[in-house]
């Protein structure tokens, strides 16, 4: 069984009587453990495709199965609670609460989860990703990477099947963007599986795979033959 | 999501904006201090009025010369002689008047008392021996007249407190027994009438704007003769032996007299009946109706705050917008996203409810204490209706004004809210 089974998947946006199609006829499969990267320039419908996937947004056409069930079926209310079990987000802007400390940013997708615990949950994420030290700083007195690393531990403490990363080292510096990239991979060879959306060919050769899409549709979906391995943070090492 | 850890979510958000949350509930703690204020006052004030018309003597009933247009005052300017001591007498006849306890007539005007080199203005009332029974009070020292000296028109006169402080208390001579003149301002009898004081009523201070211990007492016909030069009566005072022969009464009164004075349609009739009960019925309704009318004033500020609650928390969800999206890509569903801004708006009102109430009591309270110091009998009464109600009206404002917040907040497309900027 795949973990993500799409068909002729189509996506359109109506505005009045006006049809723009974004996404049409795209097929693929990724499996669990995979590493795979959606690229493609600004306007050909990756981040579109990445809101599909990760249950933000409804497909117009085709199928979608995520572990094996359509979600056609699911209403909002459960794609809510898959959103929460199976899926991490790291973003672009990193979108951390204001005025609120790493560890509450952490906590939140656990408080609307039914774990115990989550305290030490959340603490044990941000050990993951190097921050024990930042347990109680504030969002706004951290770097552009830290803030990175702490959206990576959101996205782990729940546990899920996959982590969507939609530009993870766009505002960042490369030595940061490297410490993300090696967390992400880090995480890849502990089996978790990952979807990177990016438009930078070096930030996708890190992936495994590369899904390129242009204009809405697969343009090429091949494996990575030189991959970029991040070099290991000394920071997260010690 | 456990309710627990929404209400920490949102007492962290509140938090962490503290000026505008501050801001946010003074219009409520404004409009709830302002009910609770004048709730209290309201309940002081009736208090304070009703105490001095029960102070009076309940179960009484009072006939004044002249007819009135419902429960208006007399038509002023008109004297009018047709209440004599002839109807009271009729009006003591238990046959016709079954359930009157106590009939006392009365005349009342202004004099001037002189005692040594000493002069005082008063009012006095001439009056007869069942005027003790009509009136609660007690003497301080001596007795009042009797029936026989009310009849014999004995040249006696009862002081009440504060006339006889004003008279005697310099020289320390005990009032009763002395002899003091009393000169009436409309008689021409220059030396005045010379009273023996044989008894003085202790304090029962003021009641309808009139100090009942200045007053002085002496028997009718000396009133009416010698000091008024009228023969005919103001007043007449009957007291019921039960509340609640009170109408009955009012309908044997009204047959003898119109008996009395030869009345065979309503609209001739020349005296009015009052009673306590209707006294006490339309202060109470005037007070309320003020009260309601002041509390609808400050429901006004409770609204207005409300709005302003409206309008933060909209702000609130435009500027959270990111966080909505955020929280709703990471599991949060329309309903917690609904109960967490809900929950704030109630929170927000709730606090400044209380807020309110606080500040509300306290003021009442300080004002009691002033109102006792300027020297009213005034009760500090907090009613737990208008807590209670305050604190309901503070709910539900921020339930009423904050579900179209939250109902939008909840409504929010996530792909939009994280890509808002």
């Amino acid at each position: 069984m795949n973990l993500i089974k799409i068909e002729n998947l189509k996506k359109d946006y109506t505005t009045g009587d006006v049809v723009t199609p974004v996404l049409d006829n795209i097929n693929f499969k990724i499996d669990q453990g995979e590493f795979v990267a959606i690229m493609g320039p600004s306007g050909s419908g990756k981040s579109t495709l990445m809101h599909i996937l990760s249950f933000l947004d409804r497909a117009s056409g085709g199928t979608y199965e995520f572990k094996g069930k359509d979600i056609k079926d699911f209403d909002d209310n459960y794609l809510a609670e898959l959103r929460n079990k199976e899926i991490g987000f790291v973003f672009q802007s990193f979108n951390l609460l204001p005025r609120t400390t790493v560890l509450d940013n952490v906590k939140l997708p656990l408080i609307y989860s039914k774990k115990k615990n989550q305290d030490q949950i959340a603490r044990k994420s941000i050990e993951s990703v190097g921050l024990s030290h930042r347990l109680n700083y504030y969002t706004n007195q951290i770097s552009g990477g830290e803030k990175q690393r702490v959206a990576i531990a959101r996205a782990l403490v729940c546990d899920p099947a996959v982590i969507f990363a939609d530009e993870p080292t766009g505002n960042l510096d490369s030595k940061s963007g490297n410490t993300v990239m090696f967390l992400l991979q880090q995480l890849n060879n502990q089996g978790r599986t990952i979807i990177l959306v990016t438009h930078e060919t070096d930030t996708a050769n890190h992936a495994k795979r590369i899904i390129r899409i242009k204009d809405g549709n697969i343009l090429s979906d091949e494996q990575v033959s030189k991959r970029t391995i991040a070099e290991a943070d000394k920071e997260l090492i010690k | 999501m456990n309710s627990f850890s929404v209400i920490k979510l949102v007492i962290k958000n509140l938090r962490a904006r503290k000026g505008r949350t501050i801001l946010t509930i003074l219009g409520i703690t404004i409009g709830v201090a302002g009910v609770i204020i004048i709730i209290s006052l309201g309940a002081g004030a009736q208090s304070l009025i009703l105490g001095q018309v029960t102070k009076l003597g309940s179960n009484l009933l009072s006939i004044q010369t002249g007819q009135t247009a419902g429960n208006g005052a007399p038509i002023p300017g008109l004297v009018i002689t047709t209440l004599v001591n002839n109807d009271a007498t009729a009006l003591r006849n238990k046959n016709r008047v079954p359930y009157a306890a106590a009939v006392s007539a009365a005349v009342q005007g202004s004099a001037t008392i002189v005692w040594g080199n000493k002069t005082v203005d008063v009012t006095f009332v001439g009056t007869d021996s069942e005027y003790p029974k009509v009136v609660n009070y007690t003497m301080q020292s001596g007795q009042f007249f009797s029936e026989a000296e009310n009849i014999g028109g004995a040249n006696v006169v009862v002081l009440g407190s504060e006339t006889a402080k004003q008279l005697f208390t310099d020289s320390g001579v005990n009032p009763v027994g002395q002899i003091i003149k009393v000169k009436s301002s409309m008689q021409n009898n220059a030396g005045g009438v010379p009273l023996r004081v044989i008894g003085v009523i202790a304090p029962r201070g003021s009641s309808f704007f009139q100090n009942q211990d200045e007053l002085v007492f002496m028997p009718l016909i000396i009133g009416q003769q010698q000091i008024l030069g009228i023969h005919y009566l103001q007043t007449i005072s009957i007291k019921v032996d039960d509340a609640s022969h009170v109408t009955s009464t009012v309908a044997s009164v009204n047959s003898v007299l119109k008996q009395q004075h030869r009345i065979l349609e309503d609209v001739n009739i020349d005296y009015t009946i009052r009673n306590q009960e209707d006294a006490v019925k339309i202060l109470s309704t005037i007070t309320n109706a003020l009260s309601l009318f002041l509390v609808a004033m400050a429901s006004i500020s409770l609204i207005v705050g409300g709005i302003g609650i409206l309008n933060i928390m909209m702000v609130t969800v435009a500027e959270r917008t990111r966080e909505i999206g955020l929280r709703k890509a990471v599991g949060a569903t329309k309903k917690a996203i609904r109960n967490q801004f809900l929950l704030e708006a109630v929170l927000l009102t709730s606090l400044g409810g209380l807020v309110g109430i606080i500040i509300g009591i306290l003021v009442s309270y300080l004002i009691s204490l002033l109102m006792i110091k300027l020297g009213y009998d005034w009760a500090f009464i907090v009613s737990g209706t208008s807590i209670l109600l305050s604190v309901g009206v503070s709910v539900l404002t921020g339930i009423v004004f904050g579900l179209f917040p939250a109902i939008r907040a909840a409504k929010l497309n996530p792909i939009d809210a994280l890509r808002y900027e």
